[in-house]
């Protein structure tokens, strides 16, 4: 036994680090989430108690499943009431030693397929993945979602009660329907990083903290399912995306658009592993929505400078997508990489073709092109409409500047 | 095995032509005696419209017995079936081929407590 300090602060990344994983092993020993979710919680209870004075184990995730597998055994010996079968499977597999990845790693797939299941309710999807995956508390996830605690925690329990009751499986889907069933389990994992990256409101921390989640769960299934294109279409997404953080707000908080951004503060590292990833993808010859989104990134982060930028293998990205899943989104985007190959007079031509009217940035963009092209006043009247659709600070913030930049 | 009943939502007004309908009880009869030929048939039967539905309401001791559905509605319902499965995604794939065969949103929902294989 090692006797490394120990601190707070360790067992807390210990605990973000293999809650997810301790949860997923403990499901299939117990057949039941909330059994799982207490044993790995009393687990880590211990964990804090012991850890300071042993110091830290060799194999901090290995000890916590043991730890927690031993408490659901104590348990289900107290209770007499539990239905037997589920003592026997505890019991059939408490010679297995644990932390065995092959398994693990199969465990925790089937956790997230689970949460993620297309019976439940996206938000529940979420907050379930984030909780049992994520190791976040309801707490944490109410926040970031501005929902009330006991309102987050309702909607977990029933999402929990729906999985019990109407018994969704703790599987991995067959191969015939693993594209279905993934598209949830990306949605989820995108959502949660936009949530971070672009929600006006909540904390700075809680917001960082999605991010990172979200970038670790999408780590997490690129190294379980390697060969899914989409997969690392949406890992190398969010890496190129996120290595433009340091960069995309100003000291007085305010947003810096890409153009403007000092590219010098991009983090060289996730630019170089995104793109990495985008290339691998390539290879793969699948081409998805998430790819050819993590490609045109690609395409901002190979730029050196905004002038740079090779607007037109951007355009073409956006055709690509538009054939594959053409929504008024991704044609606003587009008509925005048109106006810097077409200039701003074509680009208006497609939004005003649009039709996408309550979202913000249909005005906003809008708005910026009738600048360019020296119409002020309508200018201003659309910046204005933007901003009538937008409580994001950062960006109401962005928009009345232009807003007073132009009278 | 747990028990799910899948009921089919009907919308109100006219009914298809006989030609769709006969299609429609072809379908089905091909997914019954699969379920049954698999042992996960249970109980199945349409349904008369809500027109014929007879509703009691205990009051003070008393029933009162008026016409009508309990609910009216755009859609009713219009049939159901009571299936065994060993889990939710083997339930649901039976509910996507009565979707298919019927044209009908159809409710999966389990019942309580489980039941012999």
């Amino acid at each position: 036994m090692t006797s490394v300090p120990v601190t707070a602060t360790e067992i807390e990344r210990v605990f973000r680090q293999e809650y997810g994983r301790a949860v997923a092993v403990l499901v299939r020993l117990v057949g039941d989430l909330d059994s799982a979710e207490e044993a790995v919680q009393e687990a880590f209870t211990t964990a804090v108690r012991q850890w300071p004075s042993t110091g830290l184990p060799p194999s901090p995730a290995g000890w916590i499943i043991t730890t927690a597998r031993n408490k659901a055994i104590d348990r289900q010996r107290r209770e007499a009431l539990r239905p037997g079968r589920h003592a026997d499977a505890l019991l059939l597999h408490t010679r297995d030693e644990p932390a065995e990845e092959g398994p693990v790693r199969d465990d925790r797939l089937r956790l997230i397929f689970t949460c993620c299941h297309p019976a439940l309710a996206e938000t529940a999807q979420v907050a379930l993945t984030l909780r049992l995956l994520g190791g976040l508390t309801t707490a944490e996830i109410a926040r970031a979602f501005l929902v009330s605690e006991p309102a987050m925690a309702q909607r977990i329990v029933r999402a929990k009660a729906k999985i019990r009751d109407a018994r969704i499986p703790y599987r991995i889907p067959a191969d015939a329907d693993l594209p279905e069933r993934l598209r949830p389990v990306l949605a989820v994992v995108y959502l949660v990083f936009n949530e971070g990256y672009l929600s006006g409101s909540g904390a700075a921390p809680v917001r960082e903290q999605l991010c990172a989640e979200a970038v670790r769960l999408a780590r997490l299934l690129a190294e379980l399912m390697p060969d899914e294109p989409e997969v690392l279409g949406l890992l190398a997404l969010l890496l190129l995306v996120q290595s433009r953080r340091p960069a995309r707000t100003a000291p007085d908080g305010t947003l810096v658009l890409l153009a403007d951004q000092d590219r010098s503060r991009w983090d060289a590292a996730l630019v170089a592993e995104g793109q990495a990833l985008v290339r691998r993808c390539l290879r793969l010859g699948r081409p998805g929505p998430y790819q050819l989104q993590a490609a045109i990134n690609a395409v901002h982060s190979d730029a050196p400078s905004a002038a740079a930028t090779d607007w037109g293998q951007i355009v073409q990205l956006y055709d690509r997508q538009m054939a594959l899943a053409p929504t008024p989104v991704v044609a606003l985007h587009r008509a925005v990489a048109v106006a810097e190959t077409d200039g701003p007079q074509a680009a208006l031509a497609l939004v005003d073709a649009l039709d996408l009217d309550a979202y913000h940035l249909t005005h906003a963009v809008r708005a910026d092109l009738l600048r360019r092209l020296g119409r002020d006043a309508e200018a201003a009247r659309a910046y204005r409409e933007a901003l009538t659709r937008t409580t994001n600070e950062a960006e109401r913030a962005f928009l009345e500047r232009r807003l007073r930049e132009l009278s | 095995m747990k028990q799910y009943l899948l009921s089919m939502y009907q919308p109100q007004g006219e009914l298809p032509g006989p030609e769709f309908l006969a299609a429609v009880m072809a379908d089905l009869g091909v997914l019954r005696r699969e379920l049954e030929s698999t042992g996960s048939w249970v109980f199945g039967q349409g349904l008369h419209d809500p027109a014929t539905a007879t509703v009691l309401r205990p009051s003070g001791g008393e029933v009162l017995v008026t016409d009508g559905p309990f609910t009216e509605g755009k859609e009713y319902l219009g049939g159901f079936t009571v299936i065994k499965a060993p889990d939710l995604d083997a339930a649901l794939a039976w509910g996507r081929r009565y979707a298919l065969a019927t044209h009908l949103p159809i409710e999966v929902r389990p019942f309580q407590g489980e039941v012999e294989g």
